[in-house]
Order: structure tokens, then sequence, then C-alpha cells
């Protein structure tokens, strides 16, 4: 009898998220689905709203990184402005998107993914979490709990608070970095390099005992895009959009924001609020893309920071041309780690953090404007349309996750395939399957537009479509 | 997020609670007798309304955290455009350049409420922690509180929106 596994809700993930995995008659795996549950409809109601309130209200989109929505909005707005900012405040938005990926990825890293690594796929769910790491591994915890906490006060520092600081306007920013705040990040500074380097060794350990999840972690070939600057090195903020194929060549590359509509389709899916962009020239779904830190080495030519650079060769040997497991998204979130410490090491000093000359004021210039960053999960989109007063026509979003939405489903089908036999599921096995998703630290919230908490479910369903076994769902 | 704000008094916090049901944590059944509940977000599908009572049920201290479950908040904004319908046409049909289609998975895609409502309108709630999202400082301060065996009492400048 055919069936089909429910896993509700996923969790360890940012959002609601379901899993449904199909079973024909003889127990084996046909397919599975990764569910997104929760929408909220910014792109409509926001539509009317004057364009100075976008960056304000889209942060609400997520409250992980509500800075890169703060970002991509402040953009758009500055291409409707039609100006160039102030030098400072183009440093400035740097060092707290730097800030940002990261607290976000300490996060995923260290509170979401590590008990995972660190106490094993199969321990015990109700400590298998950051608590349980925090017993377990009290230092390392703590450490990991710190380096967070340094990501979330450069924000705090800057915005004023640590999610959902409405600082970054269209034209610039609102405020500089106070002499005491520079002071007190710099001090921070050591330490963060420190965890970092902790748990990159660490995971260079960990990747020998989990060489069979390396394989089959969503290892599959698929397009990678991202912004690289110039000379095509890693990029979080400015430069240009890039797409790079499995076999690491370059296939587009500088392609401007304003010009994303030629490159990226979207799709609706029936079984999920997630919409799925794929890349134009090649279709759907043959034009699959992964973003995100994978993406973003896989795409750059060099980080130009010397530690990072340095792990980021080691990180290339994981792969022919482009690595393609996304495991190694792990990996990939971990180097970024350090690039941004490096990065903010190297500006920390810039006497520019503390100028005056943080926004240029100008009226509406145009009437539409994209707005582009790199968030911690992925490349994101804002692009608005407005009327001579600023008041906002037409909005559309293309969100980090969305864009990891095909690759998220091929990767539980192939972890379900390898791990799921028969109708009876295992908590640990179907963990697995949760942990595929967790390697692309989807934040839902964002894809969707949602806000909320993220658990994830799975169902077990049968060839004649019925319920066979799930794991939750709290009804 | 704001809850892992908390940092390091998170290990004082974890010597004092069991926690046992949190987006953090792999436990997918709402357990039951559950002492306080921080619930985040306002109700807004029918997967939400459906786990609201079920917690309400389970639980003791129900606290209403943050702007969108004290006000509905920015969930909310959609609520004057009338039937959800409308944001799903913008973001499915409009906003796609192929399968363009309402998403729609009886059992598995909940269906979305026409009015985004916060959960006091729903369920009763004992406490209000406002903010969006509530700062770190606040929260232990409520929690603080509660593990005192006090009925919270924040003031003033302790509730603030936005
Ligand atoms: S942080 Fe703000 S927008 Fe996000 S759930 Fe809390 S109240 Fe709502």
């Amino acid at each position: 009898m055919a069936q089909r596994i429910e896993i509700d809700p996923v969790t360890r993930i940012e959002g609601h998220a379901k899993i449904t995995i199909q079973l024909d008659d003889s127990g084996n795996v046909t397919d599975a689905h990764f569910h997104v549950t929760e929408f909220r409809g910014f792109e409509r109601f926001c539509e009317g709203r004057p364009l100075w309130e976008m960056a304000g209200i889209t942060a609400r989109i997520c409250g992980i990184c509500p800075v890169s929505h703060l970002l991509a909005s402040a953009k758009a707005g500055d291409a409707i402005l039609a100006v160039d900012i102030p030098p400072a405040a183009d440093q400035l938005r740097r060092l707290m998107n730097l800030g940002q990926i990261v607290q976000s990825h300490a996060l995923s890293f260290f509170h979401l993914s590590a008990p995972d690594f660190l106490l094993g796929m199969d321990s015990p769910p109700a400590t298998r979490n950051v608590f349980g790491l925090m017993a377990s591994d009290p230092d390392l915890a703590r450490a990991g709990i710190r380096l967070r906490q340094f990501g979330q006060e450069i924000i705090e520092c800057l915005g004023g608070k640590k999610i959902h600081p409405a600082w970054a306007v269209p034209g610039g920013v609102r405020s500089a970095l106070p002499e005491a705040c520079r002071q007190k990040i710099k001090s921070k500074l050591p330490e963060a390099r420190a965890t970092t380097l902790t748990a990159l060794s660490l995971f260079k350990k960990l990747i020998k005992q989990f060489k069979a999840e390396a394989q089959i972690f969503g290892n599959f070939p698929s397009l990678f895009m991202g912004l690289v600057g110039p000379d095509g090195s890693w990029e979080h903020y400015g430069g240009n959009l890039r797409f790079v194929d499995s076999g690491g060549n370059v296939i587009a590359d500088q392609i401007p924001a304003a010009r994303y509509r030629e490159y990226i389709g979207e799709a609706s899916e029936a079984q999920s609020y997630l919409k799925s962009p794929y890349y134009r020239p090649l279709g759907y779904p043959e034009g699959i893309y992964r973003v995100g830190p994978l993406a973003r080495l896989n795409i750059c030519s060099q980080i130009g920071t010397p530690l990072a650079d340095l792990e980021l060769s080691h990180f290339r040997e994981c792969g022919n041309g482009s690595v393609t497991s996304s495991f190694f998204y792990h990996y990939a979130r971990l180097i970024e780690i350090l690039a941004a410490v490096e990065k903010i090491e190297a500006m920390i000093d810039n006497p520019e953090l503390g100028s005056e000359w943080l926004r240029a004021d100008a009226g509406i210039n145009k009437l539409e404007g994209v707005g582009v960053s790199e968030a911690p999960r992925g490349t994101l989109l804002h692009h608005y349309q407005v009327d001579a007063n600023g008041m906002v026509q037409k909005v559309n979003l293309i969100i980090a996750t969305g864009q990891n939405n095909l690759a998220m489903n091929r990767t539980v089908a192939q972890i379900a395939r390898h791990y799921v036999h028969g109708s009876k599921i295992q908590e640990g096995m179907l963990n697995r399957v949760e942990a595929g998703i967790r390697a692309f630290d989807p934040c839902l919230s964002c894809s969707t537009h949602a806000y909320g908490k993220m658990p994830l479910a799975i169902a077990l369903i049968g060839p004649r479509g019925e319920l066979v076994d799930t794991a939750s769902t709290p009804v | 997020m704001s809850f892992l704000d908390l940092d390091e008094w998170l290990f004082d916090l974890a010597a004092k609670i069991e926690l046992v049901y949190s987006p953090i944590m792999d436990i997918k059944v709402y357990p039951e007798n559950v002492d306080v509940v921080l619930i985040e977000g306002a109700v807004a599908n029918e997967d939400h309304l459906q786990l609201i009572h079920l917690i309400r049920k389970k639980t003791k201290v129900l606290v209403s955290f943050g702007d969108c479950a004290v006000t509905g908040n920015v969930t909310a904004l959609r609520n004057f455009l009338g039937p959800a319908e409308h944001v799903l046409r913008r973001a499915y049909l409009e906003g796609a350049d192929i399968q363009a289609q309402i998403p729609s998975m009886p059992g598995v895609v909940p269906a979305l409420l026409d009015t985004v409502r916060p959960v006091h309108e729903i369920v009763p709630v004992e406490v209000f922690l406002p903010g969006c999202p509530p700062p770190a400082d606040r929260i232990r301060a409520l929690l603080e509180q509660v593990l005192a065996g006090e009925a919270p009492h924040l003031m003033g400048s302790q509730i603030k929106f936005g």
C-alpha cells in the first residue's frame, strides 16, 4: 500500500514548514516535498504606502535578517531617488551587514545545526537542541552564544536595537558609529575570530565523520547565483549578479540587479506558499539554482582576506569545479563568518565610520528601483514602482530562501530515498531529512513574507494519496 | 530570535526551567500541563487557529508575546484589503511567470484566514508583552517574575510597542 510520511512541524529552522514523503506499494520513496505553510502578503499590502515606510515595514518580514531587508529596501530607495549615497553610509551599511552575517550564521551553526553534529542525528529529540548542547558542551555553546551576541551588538550599536532597527533609509543611513561602540566592537574582535577558528577546525573533523551525509545531503548539479564585485570577488552588499554552473563555469556575469527579470523567473507551486524562482534561460524546473553561503563561495574568485581565502582553497577541494553537496553549506557559512570578522577588523579603524555625511537628500527622481543585498541565506531583491509622490504602486520581492526552493525539494527527496524504507517512521531517520533542509538554513518567514516560529512536519503518503504515518502535527 | 538575545542568561534560565516545546527544539507535539508559554505572531491561518486552542487547553499562563500577537501588527496590514484572496492573487497569480496558481493542498498547506487576529481575540490571555520584538531585557524581567512565582507586573518603560 502506498503511503505518505508527514514531518510536521519541521523544527530548528526559522518559520513554519512541513515535509511530505510519498511511498509506493513496497514502501520505497517515490517523491518528497517541502511545504511552507505561512504567507503574509507584503507584496500586496505595501501598495499605496509611502516609499519612506518601506524599509521599516519590510524589515518586519524577518526577525533574523531584518538588516538584509532594510538594506535591499534602502537601495531600491536610492535607485528611486537616483542618488549615489555618501561613502560613509556605504561603509556603515556594510558594517551592519557584516554584523548580521556573523549573528545569523552563528545562530545557524551553533544554535540550530550543531546539536545534530555534536549530539548525534539519532540522539533523543528532547535534548537534541541548543539547550542539550549547553549541557553537554557548555564551553562551545557559550562561545557560540557570544559570537552571535557580538554580531547582534554591531547591529544594535548602529541601529539602536538588535532586531528591526529603523536605520538605513533611501539615500543613506540615519546615524554613524559612536566612538564608544567602535571601541567595544574592536575589543571583542579577537574572541570572535578565535571562536570562528575553533568552529572551523571542529567542523573539518566532523566532515570525516559525516562522509555519508555529505554524499547524499542535497548533492546534485545546479547553478549557483550571488553578488560579486567588479573583479569577481566575494560580495555581500554591492556588486552585480553572477551565475556559475556546477562545473564552476561562469555562465552570466555582472548583471545589474535592475535587470534581474531577464534572468530570474518565478513559478507558483500548489503544495507550498513558497514560490520557486528559476534561471529563465534554462526554464522551469531545469533552471534550478542555489543561493547563500555555498553559492557565494562557488561563484567568487576570491574573498579578499587572508584567513578566509586560505579556507576557501580547502573548501574548493570538496568539489570538482563547484562544490555541489548542500552539506557544505555549513562549511561555507563558517568561512563566511571568518571573512566577516576579518572585514570588520579591516574597516573598524576607518575614520569614515564616524562621518557626519550620512545621507543624500533628494525627492522622487525615478518611478522604479531595484535594490539587492546578500542576506545570510542568499541574494535578496526588492523591486518597487512608485508614483510621482513616492507612493508605492507595485512591489516584488525575491527572497533568498525561495531561490533555494527547487534545491530543497530535491534535497529532501534525495535524503528520503536513502534513509526512509517502509511505512514506519523512525525518528532519527526523519531527523536526517530535516537536517538536509537545515543545511540551507531556510528562513521561511522571509521566503513567504510570513513571520513566525518555524517548526517542520513530515507526512508519509501512500500510493493512493492516503496518509500513512506522521511525525508530529500538534492537533 | 529576541528570546535568543538573552545570550548567556540562557544558561541561568536552563537551570531553572524545562523547555518543552519550541521552534528551536525537536518535540513536535505540544505537551500536557505546560506552565508558561510565549506566543509570538498573530493568528493568520487554519493551523494557527487549531494550535492556539490546543495550547490554551494545555497551558496555565499564556503570554501574548510581541506586537503581532498583541495587536496583529504588520501581519494584520492585509485585513483592510478584504478577503485573503487579494494578497494571494497578487503574489501567486500576478507574481508568477509560470504555473500561476494559488497554493492549496488540503491537510498540508493551511488556508489563510480572511482576517488576521491578535491572540486574545481567539483565546483568553494572561499576560501581554508588546514590542517588535520585545527586547531581551524585558523578556528577562518578565521571566524572572514568573520564575519567582509572582504574577507578572511589568510597568511603564517595560510596556512599549515597536
Ligand atoms: S518581531 Fe515584530 S513583526 Fe516580528 S513577530 Fe514580533 S511583533 Fe511581529
